[in-house]
């Protein structure tokens, strides 16, 4: 097979669809301020309004349940750090997550454990899905936020969200999801989960990077982010970003109305990688095979470490990504693979691949071409495979 | 992120193996932290005449590995033993910050090598080659 680029790492970022860059260029152009009383202000105010309907439309959403923010992080600290500040008022203390949170998440989390609040993390087992007996057993009187995430970013495992929605609702604590890896992959209706704050990036979904949202359902009273002018009601002040907020808008739209077709087809994608890279001897997937985001493959291969694959995976056109220590920046593998009980060495190999409704099966033949002869090369240079063969051999 | 260097040795590495019947072997790091280098000698006439390595670790370990054969191939222990990680960083271009500690590794493979070496010899390797902890830099587990 001829030399191919092959991007399979969407749950990093995706390219921004052609539809997209179509609606952002002349919203590029609206100049007026949106809070403008004159025509060309009442332009751009509307461009706005029409993707802020978009995004509600795309997830069951009112309107004026929906707030722009730079992105997915910020969605995230706003959501739970405004929670925490109500909750201070109704002299809850006690927070329910994950333990493979997003960091977004988890550091936030951090920062408000610093501050007298107290943090249970639900452990995500060997499938990577918590267990809503298990979130049952934590809640405590004075629970005042369960923050879930959808669907988890390295493994791609789909929570219990409708379950955990239920219970949130009848014992009246507020329910935050961080769905940033979740739209557009997954069915969302945020009235039929009960969800009271879900966080979307656009990044994620073929719009451009510093665009977001934060939904805040109706009646449920969290603190403001940003004080100023009356911007996003009040709440999260500063002069809009237009484009990208248009940009967003249709790639919601986009998002809501292909889902079907998206996870057929990128769900057979995505076994296809899976069934092909597990016959690679030693290797593993990582996370429950069906309730996994369609796009999301993350498999270990015993013996290599995974920023020498990524690079050799690069020397042939292909992007991907992994849990290593080397990747991550620090001395340890990823979180979320530990939280699933990997051994460090097993962690260290691991490899996601992240595709998309643009991929192809050329694409993942080709990543099937390419990938056994690295995972074979990196072995016979590694003193560790050398190890598992002779315990093998025993 | 890696220099030119790097990346070539990286994608080429060389002196990639084993040797039979070598005269020393050392291996340092562990699978926990990610990295392990093993280092194969070959001595003459104080002389290493041949030298193979065989890492388990990322792009700059493998890159630091393989420069660092190339930097003892046809020098004295006491050569090879002088060679610092500096020496290899400098090689490669500069490696970025949180990857010195694999130059580190490749500089104590080829001390634990050559303090093998010794041992065969019937030598005490520690005044001479010093003390080569089990892990660079303690950030293991």
């Amino acid at each position: 097979m001829e030399k191919r680029f092959v991007y399979a790492d969407n749950a990093a970022t995706t390219k921004i669809s052609k539809q997209v860059l179509e609606v952002m260029l002349p919203a590029m152009e609206l100049y007026g301020n949106p809070s403008s009383l004159y025509a060309l202000g009442s332009k751009s105010k509307q461009a706005i309004e029409t993707a802020r309907k978009q995004c509600a439309d795309a997830i069951g959403a009112d309107a004026k349940e929906i707030f722009f923010t730079s992105g997915g992080s910020e969605a995230d600290n706003w959501a739970i750090k405004g929670a925490a500040a109500r909750m201070e008022k109704l002299n809850k203390k006690h927070i329910i997550s994950t333990a493979f949170e997003h960091h977004a998440v988890l550091h936030t989390l951090d920062a408000l454990k610093k501050q007298g609040f107290e943090v249970t993390l639900l452990p995500v087992h060997e499938n990577g899905i918590i267990r809503v007996d298990e979130f049952i057993s934590a809640l405590r009187e004075d629970t005042g936020l369960v923050t879930i995430m959808f669907a988890n970013n390295e493994i791609g495992t789909i929570q219990p969200i409708e379950q955990i929605g239920a219970i949130c609702r009848e014992k009246k604590i507020m329910f935050h999801v961080d769905a940033v890896q979740a739209v557009g992959n997954v069915h969302i209706d945020v009235k039929a989960l009960n969800i009271d704050l879900m966080s979307v990036s656009g990044h994620k979904l073929h719009a451009p990077k510093g665009i977001g949202m934060l939904y805040i359902r109706k009646g449920v009273a969290i603190a403001n982010l940003i004080d100023g002018g009356a911007q996003e009601r009040g709440r999260r002040a500063g002069t809009e970003n237009i484009a990208s907020i248009v940009g967003f808008g249709k790639a919601m739209e986009i998002a809501a109305n292909t889902v079907d077709s998206r996870i057929e087809k990128v769900t057979a994608l995505r076994n296809r990688f899976i069934d092909g890279a597990l016959k690679i001897e030693r290797s593993r997937l990582n996370g429950d095979r069906d309730m996994r985001l369609c796009g999301n493959a993350n498999v270990c291969f015993e013996g290599i470490e995974g920023e020498s694959l990524l690079l050799m995976l690069d020397m042939q056109g292909i992007c991907a990504s992994s849990g290593s220590a080397c990747t991550s920046g620090s001395l340890d593998p990823s979180h979320v693979l530990l939280a699933i009980g990997l051994p460090h060495e097993i962690a260290h190999g691991s490899l996601r691949i992240t595709l998309t409704d643009e991929n192809t099966i050329e694409d993942v033949d080709y990543i099937l071409e390419k990938l056994p002869p690295i995972v074979d090369r990196l072995r016979q240079m590694s003193p560790l495979w050398e190890k598992i063969k002779k315990e093998e051999n025993k | 992120m890696y220099t030119e260097q790097v990346m070539d040795h990286f994608a080429n590495p060389r002196n990639v193996g084993e040797i039979e019947n070598a005269d020393g072997i050392g291996e340092v790091g562990n699978a926990v932290c990610g990295d392990i280098m093993k280092m194969y000698i070959k001595v003459e006439d104080n002389v290493i005449t041949d030298v193979k390595f065989k890492t388990y670790g990322c792009g700059s370990a493998i890159a630091t590995s393989s420069i660092a054969t190339e930097m003892i191939m046809g020098k004295t222990i006491e050569e090879a033993l002088s060679l610092s990680n500096k020496a290899v960083v400098e090689a490669l271009g500069g490696l970025p910050a949180h990857k010195i500690h694999c130059s580190v590794l490749a500089e104590q493979s080829i001390k634990a090598a050559i303090a093998d070496y010794y041992t065969r010899q019937g030598i005490d390797p520690a005044p001479i080659v010093g003390v080569i902890p089990e892990c660079e830099g303690g950030h293991c587990h």
